[in-house]
């Protein structure tokens, strides 16, 4: 690891003033994915903020949703009894993710701005755009098997590997980030991630120095349908190969809204709105969720090793829609 | 090689001219420059500084090597180019140490303060050989720095027993066999025994069916202990008897245990003559 300056954060400002004076600082929050990625010499921060002591870990009910600290944790999240009452998907989402003692580190700013698990962006021998612009793209045509079917350039086909924010996606939220001039601005979730293009090494569309102070979920009506598929090689413990943040309101026994994000498929979570148009006003039916999955995945190009995405991706949905009916579309 | 050579690689040696540029930003990291480098130096053959030089940078364990437990002299004293100051709690004692910035919370433990019952098996997160509980809760002392410690409240396996007597987990688990050459078993206990209180706490997990249902002291099925317990791989395979402890212990419902020490007698016998008949199982089969 590359010898760093290491300080605590006393305020949200401060700290972000403090990041965005030096290039080469960072935050640390749990620390799971920088701590990591410092010990393979990926990260070689020359200073190191901590703030995993600031006061952002508060969950609230607000006037119209829920607000949760960028500093809390993720299994504190998960077991908030607003956040699994009323944004279950949320909870299911987290809990599909890493273990419980990684849970127990994780907040939820860090989960968000995690880095990807391309295993060529971790070996620093190798080239990766993402790590070092310029360098190439080992993933394009060497082994791609975890990597995206959408959206992805030939600069970069990495996958955004996190659970939480497929849930975020389905559920309309706002990232709260506060800036240098200790005034906050709000990025919608979906504009807060972004595709690789030509600047891969950018993984999200935050400013450098710019801290998450929250993230909030408007009121809605999904909590009794829906559900957080995720496949992976193994039972648990592992990254998705695929996930599904599926989410149903109805009306009589049409569909009113829909929420379909794929999970693993891109450089961000894969909201898709086709799938969703295909299910408004549909009364819910096998077909019409096949419908659905096909519109999903329609645009997907997959490389050599990760073609089996498409067809588990499309399975997924129609499953994981079943689920949010909690079985009673068989 | 002549012994004029041998002198002069030894000379390049101590003043480090020979070192690659690898070697030289090693040293340079470990905060060795002039007179501790030379010291340094001076004690390494080249051959062997190439190896250690890479066994450090994958391992991370050379500062802690270096660096003296307080009260220890330990030479030579490195020079932290980043030193933080913690005071925290280990099992209950107060502690206050100056370590590197980049120092784990791991190695604090086993290199500073000498508890080496907590294990290092990837160094990354992904087996929880290293679960330690910091305020009570389980957490990956790997991927923990030391110098976010500061206050902090930390038990280590070492700290589960009073005095002579085991946790309850600790003897659940030799009671279920539930280990084979027992490098994951510490900190499957520290995790095992932190799952018990989350249980308590009503906390939901990948495999609770409805998580809007809510309650208490929850009674957790096998599935339920295998999905708590996912972030605790065993190379030995031990899991039957992991499950089985945690189990026993959880739910608070005593089982028999399934295995006995061979008695005296059975050992004499099997000494004797190798092979006892004893309803045609085999020694190996008894002891
Ligand atoms: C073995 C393993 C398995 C895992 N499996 C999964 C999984 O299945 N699913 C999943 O979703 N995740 C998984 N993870 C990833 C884990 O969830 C993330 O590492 C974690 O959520 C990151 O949060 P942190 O607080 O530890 O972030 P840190 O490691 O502290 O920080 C990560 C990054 O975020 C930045 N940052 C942190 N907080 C803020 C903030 N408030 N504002 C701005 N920037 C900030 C940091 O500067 C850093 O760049 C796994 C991790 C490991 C090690
Ligand atoms: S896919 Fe992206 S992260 Fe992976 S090697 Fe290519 S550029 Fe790097
Ligand atoms: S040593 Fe920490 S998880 Fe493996
Ligand atoms: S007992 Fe050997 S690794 Fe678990």
């Amino acid at each position: 690891m590359k010898s760093f300056k290491y300080s605590v954060a006393k305020e949200p400002t401060g700290a972000a003033r403090t990041v965005s004076a030096n290039p080469t600082a960072k935050f640390l929050a749990g620390g799971t994915n920088l701590v990591d990625l410092m010990k393979e010499y990926v990260e070689r921060p020359s200073e190191v903020v901590d703030v995993s002591r600031l006061n952002l870990a508060q969950i609230r009910e607000t006037s119209n949703g829920i607000s949760i600290g960028a500093l809390a944790k993720n299994s504190d999240t998960a077991n908030h009894p607003l956040v699994r009452q009323n944004y279950p998907l949320l909870s299911m989402a987290i809990l599909a993710g890493a273990s419980a003692q990684l849970r127990n580190m994780a907040t939820n700013g860090g989960n968000l701005m995690q880095r990807t698990r391309c295993q060529y962006f971790y070996d620093t021998a190798m080239p990766c755009n993402k790590r070092e612009p310029g360098s190439g793209c080992g993933a394009l045509e060497g082994l791609n098997r975890i990597h995206a079917i959408l959206g992805h350039s030939e600069n970069c086909v990495a996958t955004y590997p996190g659970d939480m924010a497929n849930a975020l996606y389905a559920l309309d939220a706002t990232i709260r980030v506060r800036g240098t001039n200790g005034r906050d601005r709000l990025i919608p979730v979906q504009d807060f991630h972004r595709l690789p293009g030509d600047t891969p090494q950018k993984d999200n569309n935050l400013a450098h120095g710019e801290l998450i102070v929250a993230i909030e979920i408007p009121r809605n009506n999904f909590a009794a349908k829906s559900y957080y598929l995720k496949v992976r090689d193994r039972a648990s413990y592992a990254f998705a190969l695929v996930s599904v943040a599926a989410a149903l309101e109805m009306r009589g026994d049409a569909i009113e809204r829909a929420r379909v994000v794929l999970g693993s498929v891109a450089h961000k979570p894969w909201r898709s709105v086709e799938a969703e148009r295909v299910l408004i006003g549909k009364p819910v039916t096998v077909e019409t969720f096949e419908a659905s999955a096909e519109a999903a995945l329609k645009d997907a190009k997959p490389l050599e090793h990760n073609g089996y995405k498409v067809e588990l991706g499309k399975r997924s949905i129609v499953l994981a829609l079943q689920r949010a009916m909690s079985g009673e579309v068989a | 090689m002549d012994d004029n050579q041998e002198q002069q690689d030894f000379d390049g040696m101590e003043d480090g001219s020979h070192l690659s540029a690898d070697e030289e930003r090693l040293l340079g990291e470990l905060g060795l420059f002039g007179a501790t480098r030379r010291e340094f130096l001076g004690q390494s053959t080249a051959a062997v500084l190439g190896t250690f030089a890479f066994g450090l940078l994958a391992q991370e364990e050379a500062l802690a090597q270096l660096a003296p437990s307080p009260g220890a002299s330990m030479a030579p004293t490195p020079r932290l180019e980043n030193a933080v100051r913690v005071l925290l709690k280990i099992n209950g004692a107060p502690q206050r140490l100056e370590v590197d910035s980049r120092m784990a919370l791991l190695d604090l433990l086993r290199e500073r303060v000498g508890l080496t019952g907590t294990k290092k098996g990837c160094d990354q997160g992904q087996c929880g050989a290293c679960t330690v509980m910091v305020d009570g809760r389980r957490v990956l002392s790997c991927l923990t720095l030391a110098a976010s410690c500061e206050g902090k409240d930390v038990t280590t396996i070492e700290g589960l027993a009073k005095g002579d007597q085991l946790h309850p987990m600790q003897a659940a688990f030799i009671k279920h066999d539930g280990f084979q050459c027992g490098y994951c078993t510490p900190g499957q206990i520290c995790s095992a025994v932190a799952l018990l209180q989350e249980a308590r706490n009503g906390d939901a997990s990948h495999v609770t069916a409805d998580v809007r249902a809510r309650g208490r002291n929850i009674n957790l099925s096998e599935e339920e202990i295998k999905e708590r317990m996912s972030g605790n791989i065993c190379r030995c395979g031990a899991y039957p008897g992991i499950v089985a402890a945690i189990k026993e212990v959880q739910s608070g419902t005593r089982t028999a245990q399934t295995w006995e020490f061979a008695s005296d007698e059975r050992i004499a016998l099997a000494m004797n003559d190798g092979a006892i008949n004893d309803g045609g199982r085999r020694t190996d089969e008894i002891i």
